[in-house]
């Protein structure tokens, strides 16, 4: 049970490395979606006996983070006619070595924190580490608007790695919630996204400037 | 029973006004459903109800020393809301209506949230219903504040989550069952794993203080305050950080608990006095009145962590600060809006002279200027007062002399500001404006009636007041 759970975690981690080394949008956005997939599908390894309540929620995990987020983001990017993320504040290349390396000290950091010991042998916090720090690269290198969502999504996927350690405390209504709220946030991202294509006639946040001291 | 009545009168409403055809009648909804929501709150503050404590949501003392406010306040807004939407009648109000409604039931939900998770699910919701308010005005710049309100706030949020999940698993590590009520984890006590309370209150304190406004994480709230309506200002510096804040005191207090309630108490002075710091230099330089709230905000909500780092008697005199500054500061608000509206613009470059244009709004406004500034007798001066007493009692006098010096170039940037656009002759631009305001009952007696409230908050607290402080700090920060 635990080599897959790790094998799906480490795929996570390579499609961390994947998004920050990607300058197409649609393959970031493809990338986010995958992953989402990967971590959705993880409530079923980690808990047995199954009950339904669980499946509902991984279902809707998946469907919410491998497709309806992906669509809602593509269609932003169609509307604003943008496939390519030129210039970015932190290149490509530097971005991923920061990934590389947050991947690392996420592996390492681990065994320093106290753990269980059911949790000590599996990579959910080691992985949870390297999203939250990709998450942050991406937000804060890029400049395009739907880079920045992909970077909050990825930030979001390693928080659910973290929250899978509390999966038989925290009771599936509160799961849902999270899951709900996240929808809707990204739901709403998706319409100033849109309205700000309107408004600026471009995605690119360097041109928000216009509120300063 | 009467306490989930908080949350689903106004949801409910919410639902209501979303369906409502008439544009011209939706707007009422706001100030029925305050009426209800501020009469059921002011009973519960009398009569409070029992809570289970294993309840998820209840109206706790926490929940009465705070929640009256907040409701105070929407009621007063959503008063001064029937004016102004009749002013912008060029704009649909169904989402704005339906919106604010809801932040009424999930600021009500948040408060009372007595569980970890549904905390933040409440918190997370509340952000997302304010997003329609802030782009209301529909210029490229709310959409910018807005866009930079998603991205700091929704980081923000997601840290809490992560926080919020740390110190779930400090519970599991320290062997508890994986009840995540605050009830059950203060129980727990030293039970839990010290390095993971730690990990977790760091992130939670970033996290929720984003939604407050804490310094170095304020950065979205000026350009926020400075686009959105007025109302939608004075709601969120008034209600939506009051919760963020109230969610900070039910943390601190399983910190406590846990035996690490020295370290939280020195973050929070730090962060504290750093945002006053903050908040000071910039209501120095601004030159905007509406973002200038927005440092104002910054630099109360120092006082009120300030106020929660020296415990007991610190603690209750911040539950009283967060009734002052929420009355006050929406009395600001609403007026800032009218003096919006009257000059057209925002900065001193292109404003001044407002006591001539606009005369009413220019008096609440500089009335509203010094009770905000803690100059007696409004009650900022006396809720200032005991957070002071509480810091030099508990032997933080540094603490409290850079918290003097603070107030003091507040005030100056504040003065500065406020008469600049209050004296002096009124710019030609402003004529064409001046028909565009009538300074009518409607706009002027909420932020008169909200003043009126700080004044009486200062000279006559209530019995009732003081006592669900001293109890809500009791329950928060037992005496050793």
């Amino acid at each position: 049970m635990n080599g897959t759970v790790n094998l799906l975690i480490g795929l996570a981690m390579g499609l961390n490395l994947l998004a920050l080394a990607s300058s197409r949008l649609p393959s970031v956005i493809r990338t986010v979606a995958v992953q989402g997939v990967a971590l959705g599908l993880m409530p079923l390894l980690l808990q047995s006996p199954l009950d339904w309540m669980v499946v509902l929620v991984a279902l809707a995990t998946v469907a919410v983070k491998g497709l309806v987020i992906p669509a809602l983001l593509g269609r932003a990017m169609r509307a604003a006619n943008i496939d390519r993320e030129m210039q970015p504040f932190i290149g490509f290349v530097p971005s991923l070595l920061l990934g590389a390396g947050g991947t690392i000290a996420g592996v390492a950091g681990a065994q320093f924190l106290p753990l269980l010991p059911e949790h000590a042998g599996t990579l959910l916090v080691p992985g949870a580490i390297a999203s939250l720090f990709t998450g942050f690269v991406l937000l804060v290198g890029r400049v395009k608007a739907i880079s920045q969502v992909c970077g909050y999504l990825i930030l979001e996927n390693g928080i659910y790695l973290f929250g899978l350690l509390l999966i038989r405390s925290t009771p599936l209504l509160v799961e849902s919630g999270i899951l709900l709220d996240l929808t809707v946030g990204v739901f709403v991202i998706g319409i100033i996204v849109d309205r700000i294509q309107r408004a600026f006639d471009s995605l690119d946040t360097r041109k928000l400037t216009a509120l300063h001291e | 029973m009467t306490a989930a009545l908080l949350i689903f009168i106004p949801l409910a409403g919410a639902l209501l006004a979303a369906v409502w055809p008439d544009e011209r009648t939706r707007p009422w909804f706001l100030p029925v459903t305050g009426v209800l929501h501020t009469a059921l709150a002011l009973r519960l503050l009398v009569h409070p109800p029992p809570v289970a404590p294993d309840a998820w949501f209840g109206f706790d003392p926490l929940a009465r020393a705070v929640l009256p406010a907040v409701s105070l306040l929407f009621l007063f807004c959503s008063l001064y809301a029937v004016s102004y939407l009749r002013l912008r009648t060029e704009r649909p109000n169904r989402v704005f209506v339906a919106s604010l409604l809801a932040i009424l039931g999930l600021l009500s939900a948040g408060h009372q949230a007595r569980h970890l998770g549904v905390l933040w699910v409440t918190t997370e919701a509340i952000t997302l219903a304010t997003v329609p308010l802030l782009h209301f005005n529909g210029t490229a710049r709310a959409y910018e504040a807005t866009w930079k309100y998603l991205l700091v706030g929704g980081t923000g949020i997601a840290l809490s989550l992560l926080g919020s999940f740390c110190l779930g698993y400090a519970s599991l590590r320290g062997g508890g069952g994986g009840d995540l009520t605050f009830a059950a984890l203060v129980a727990q006590g030293a039970g839990l794993s010290r390095p993971w309370v730690l990990i977790a209150w760091v992130f939670l304190l970033v996290g929720y203080g984003t939604k407050m406004g804490l310094a170095p994480m304020h950065t979205w709230k000026p350009d926020a305050y400075g686009e959105a309506p007025a109302i939608v200002g004075a709601l969120l510096a008034g209600g939506v950080t009051t919760v963020a804040f109230t969610a900070l005191l039910r943390v601190r207090a399983v910190v406590v608990a846990a035996g690490a309630g020295a370290v939280a108490d020195r973050t929070l002075l730090a962060i504290g006095l750093f945002s006053l710091v903050v908040a000071a230099l910039f209501l120095l330089a601004t030159r905007d009145f509406k973002r200038m709230l927005a440092y104002s905000s910054i630099e109360h909500m120092g006082i009120l962590v300030l106020g929660t780092a020296c415990g007991g008697a610190g603690l209750a005199a911040a539950l009283f600060h967060v009734w002052s500054n929420s009355l006050t500061k929406g009395a600001l608000f609403l007026t800032a809006g009218n003096i919006r509206r009257a000059a057209g613009a925002r900065t001193t470059d292109e404003v001044g002279g407002m006591a001539a244009v606009a005369p009413q709004s220019a008096a609440l406004f500089v009335a509203g200027l010094f009770a905000i500034t803690a100059c007696p007798p409004f009650g900022p001066f006396f809720s200032v007062l005991r957070v002071l007493r509480a810091a030099v009692g508990t032997g933080h006098e540094a603490a409290a002399g850079l918290f003097l010096g603070c107030l003091l170039l507040a005030f100056v940037g504040l003065t500065r500001l406020v008469f600049a656009i209050i004296d002096g002759r009124p710019r030609t631009n402003l004529r064409a404006h001046r028909r565009g305001l009538q300074e009518t009952a409607g706009v002027i007696l909420p932020p008169l009636l909200l003043l009126g409230l700080s004044l009486w908050l200062g000279l006559a607290t209530p019995p009732v007041l003081t006592d669900a402080w001293t109890a809500a700090a009791h329950v928060l920060a037992p005496a050793p």
